[in-house]
């Protein structure tokens, strides 16, 4: 087995553009669920919203990137306000199952056959990438062992996790952030000061939804290509997985937890693979392999939700539940 | 303690995993089945029903092309990359002599795949078979029986859930492999060679022992512990996860077929119904019916309606609240296994992802009829599962169908939150 490579292409995992946008999709979950108390387990529709609403008005109707981009962020807004009305005055629970439905929602319309002309079905969208990339400042060449545009992706997207964290870190210390605390604690407390409730929860579904739209830009720019396999309910369960891992009411929680994630996957699999074939295990296959780190996502979630649901940097005051 | 969850699931699981893997290879006509998760099938029979080999199909999409050989029972089935629109030919000339393609069937035609891993496409042959035009009425009729069939089913899952949360509070997003687990076992069991019957018995039996573990090993301690409501769910979400990729490991990502999956419609008065629809249907009717029973006139239905409706009053009244939340786990264990073999014939085909597929129908039926009341599940089950069959013959296409029914359910939320049945104070 070569540990080398396996650690080496662990430790690339690190800041992989993957990691970038599970870290910022996790940052927007920690918005809404670890500073608000909102259970969104519609994550991955805002990422899918993000996604299409680039890759469409830059195929479909040919925007430059930073129009698209400024689509892509008013298309999520949207969505979260569509979402947030019928339910934002309603218990924990009927939020996240008409969150999860309505992402749900959105990948059965990217997938219809119907719009296959707009959205290409199952197949998905490719080749909008290039105004992206034509703005790389980085003249061809190697960067750390990366060609430019893999070097400028992660500049991109790493850049843009600073700058998210930062912002999200000032608005939790602001008024606005001490108000959206109090309503996570206790939502009539807040209400029989004078605070509109509903408003300052709709401003956090906003918020944390136009970072998952952000974080959906990130995770597709790299590949090149959009599709709708990539947008189920798994992403979402996976990216609590990174908000439990780190910490809920945390800014850098989120980050690390990516981070954590990504890594433990990368080398649980090279680990495996290596054991598969030197022959020291037997039982199983590359596929299966694969399933036995879901298996352990599904645990690890269990498990920390259990045992250490303030994650390995909150606060244990922090939690949005008792 | 809660080590004895993944235990007993793996334990379970590990029964099953010899058998599936002995019968993964099943009659496969084309080696790409192994390859791909989505396939392309059917059978081809003439018009004595006596099957037809050796004849060549190919499925194109793109620059995709596959092609299968119609098998020795003239099934053949071809593996494809992606869900789509294939074109899908026939080649008419490795026909055997004296057989045709009937009037009126396109070939090549163009043929989509809707929400199922498994597409079929029926070639109809010889002269005496007559391709049927339905027309709206008989359509809306067919689609409605057909609706009803699948509401039932819906609503097996989505009373239990329900009598769960109206006893527990907690929201179970595990629930879908519970409805995946009744399948499965079915087939591991058929597959190692038990009768059918027994095959049943056992499933159900496995359903109510995965109800049993799972709340003895895991929902209990907690809320022993007094977690809260937001975390358990959480935690079931977890378990979901878990619980599917421990299917699909021993299971595999093809989608295999329970005995007698394949039947004609057959024609019942002005209905015409697939018997295997029509068994579901009655099948759950009376489940349902017996549950409704059991819930209104025995003692132990009483004391489940006063546990759901306040657990604290309940216990110092005299009713033992744990072992009535235990009976309700088994039995919505054992409802959801049933639910899910009614399932694995509805779609048809049984896939790790079966029930995570209508996961959120359930939860669409119960919120629907209001979280936590079982007749609410009931009604909001029937009017999804009506709802989504209805919708394609309004002209919603085939890949939407679901849309429907969840964007029903948000419409319903804005409105009257509680639900048909549901009572204001639940909302919260």
């Amino acid at each position: 087995m070569d540990f080398g490579f396996i650690f080496s292409s662990a430790a690339s995992e690190l800041f992989s553009p993957t990691t970038a946008a599970y870290a910022l999709a996790a940052l927007g979950l920690a918005v809404h669920f670890g500073y608000s108390g909102l259970l969104n387990f519609g994550q991955a529709g805002f990422m899918a919203v993000g996604a299409y609403g680039f890759a469409i008005s830059t195929l479909t109707f040919g925007v430059p990137f930073f129009v698209g981009l400024v689509i892509a962020v008013i298309c999520s807004a949207i969505f979260a306000m569509l979402l947030g009305i019928p339910t934002l005055r309603l218990r924990a629970d009927y939020l996240a199952i008409v969150t999860i439905a309505a992402a749900e929602i959105v990948r059965y319309i990217v997938t219809t056959n119907q719009l296959t002309a707009v959205t290409g079905s199952a197949n998905g969208l490719a080749a909008f990438e290039g105004g992206f990339y034509a703005m790389n400042p980085f003249p061809a060449g190697s960067y750390m062992g990366m060609n430019n545009r893999d070097f400028f992706i992660r500049i991109v997207g790493w850049g843009l996790v600073i700058i998210c964290c930062t912002l999200v870190w000032l608005l939790m210390r602001s008024p606005w952030g001490r108000v959206l605390k109090g309503i996570r604690e206790d939502e009539n407390a807040v209400r029989s000061l004078g605070k509109n409730v509903y408003a300052y929860k709709m401003q956090a579904l906003i918020i944390g939804g136009v970072l998952g739209a952000l974080a959906g830009m990130i995770f597709t720019l790299p590949r090149g290509a959009v599709q709708p396999a990539n947008y189920g309910t798994e992403l979402t369960f996976f990216l609590y997985t990174c908000l439990l891992l780190g910490g809920l009411g945390t800014v850098l929680g989120p980050v690390i937890g990516a981070m954590i994630f990504w890594v433990v996957l990368s080398l649980t699999q090279g680990i495996l693979y290596g054991l598969i074939e030197s022959g020291a295990v037997t039982w199983l296959n590359t596929v299966q392999a694969g399933q036995l780190r879901y298996i352990l996502v599904g645990v690890a979630l269990m498990l920390l939700m259990i045992f250490r649901p303030q994650g390995v940097f909150g606060n244990k005051k922090e939690l949005a539940f008792a | 303690m809660i080590g004895a969850v993944f235990a007993s699931v793996v334990a379970i699981l590990l029964v099953v995993a010899p058998a599936s893997q002995a019968t993964s290879p099943s009659p496969t006509p084309s080696p790409s089945i192994t390859t791909f998760q989505n396939n392309i099938s059917g059978f081809l029979r003439d018009d004595a029903r006596a099957p037809i080999a050796d004849v060549t199909i190919t499925a194109r999409s793109g620059d995709f092309e596959g092609t299968a050989t119609s098998a020795a029972n003239g099934s053949w089935s071809i593996g494809v990359p992606v869900q789509g629109t294939y074109e899908i030919e026939l080649d008419e000339s490795t026909l055997p002599e004296g057989i045709k393609l009937a009037e009126g069937q396109d070939n090549p035609r163009s043929v989509t795949f809707s929400q199922t891993s498994n597409l079929s496409v029926i070639f109809a042959f010889g002269e005496g078979i007559v391709v049927q035009q339905q027309d709206f009425g008989q359509n809306l009729l067919n689609r409605l029986v057909a609706g009803l069939s699948f509401g039932l089913l819906l609503a097996l899952a989505s009373v239990g859930l329900s009598l769960i949360f109206g006893t527990t509070g907690l929201t179970n997003f595990a629930h879908g492999e519970m409805v995946t687990l009744g399948a499965v076992l079915v087939f591991a069991f058929n597959a190692i060679g038990l009768p059918f019957w027994l095959a049943l018995i056992l499933s159900l039996l496995g359903g109510g022992l995965f109800g049993y573990v799972q709340d003895a090993g895991l929902w209990k301690p907690l809320r022993r512990r007094g977690t809260g409501l937001v975390p358990m769910m959480i935690v079931s979400i977890g378990l979901a996860l878990a619980v599917r990729y421990v299917i699909q490991f021993y299971f595999g990502g093809a989608t295999q077929q329970l005995p007698f999956a394949q039947s004609a419609e057959i024609q019942l008065g002005p209905v015409s119904i697939s018997p295997n629809n029509l068994w579901s249907l009655i099948i759950s009717a009376v489940v349902i019916a017996l549950i409704g029973i059991v819930l209104l006139k025995t003692r132990l239905g009483k004391a489940t309606r006063a546990v759901a409706d306040n657990p604290a009053l309940a216990a110092a009244s005299g009713i033992d609240v744990d072992s009535v939340i235990r009976i309700v786990w088994v039995t919505g264990g054992m409802l959801a296994s049933l639910g899910g073999i009614l399932w694995a014939y509805y779609r048809p085909g049984v896939t790790f992802d079966m029930g995570s597929q209508i996961l959120l129908l359930i939860f669409a039926g119960v919120t629907l009829g209001g979280l936590g009341t079982v007749f609410g599940a009931l009604i909001g089950s029937i009017i999804v599962g009506i709802f989504v069959e209805l919708t394609t013959v309004f002209g919603l296409a085939a890949d939407l169908k679901y849309v429907g029914a969840l964007f029903i359910m948000i419409v319903v939320l804005l409105f009257r939150p509680q639900g048909i049945l549901g009572r204001r104070e639940r909302v919260g």
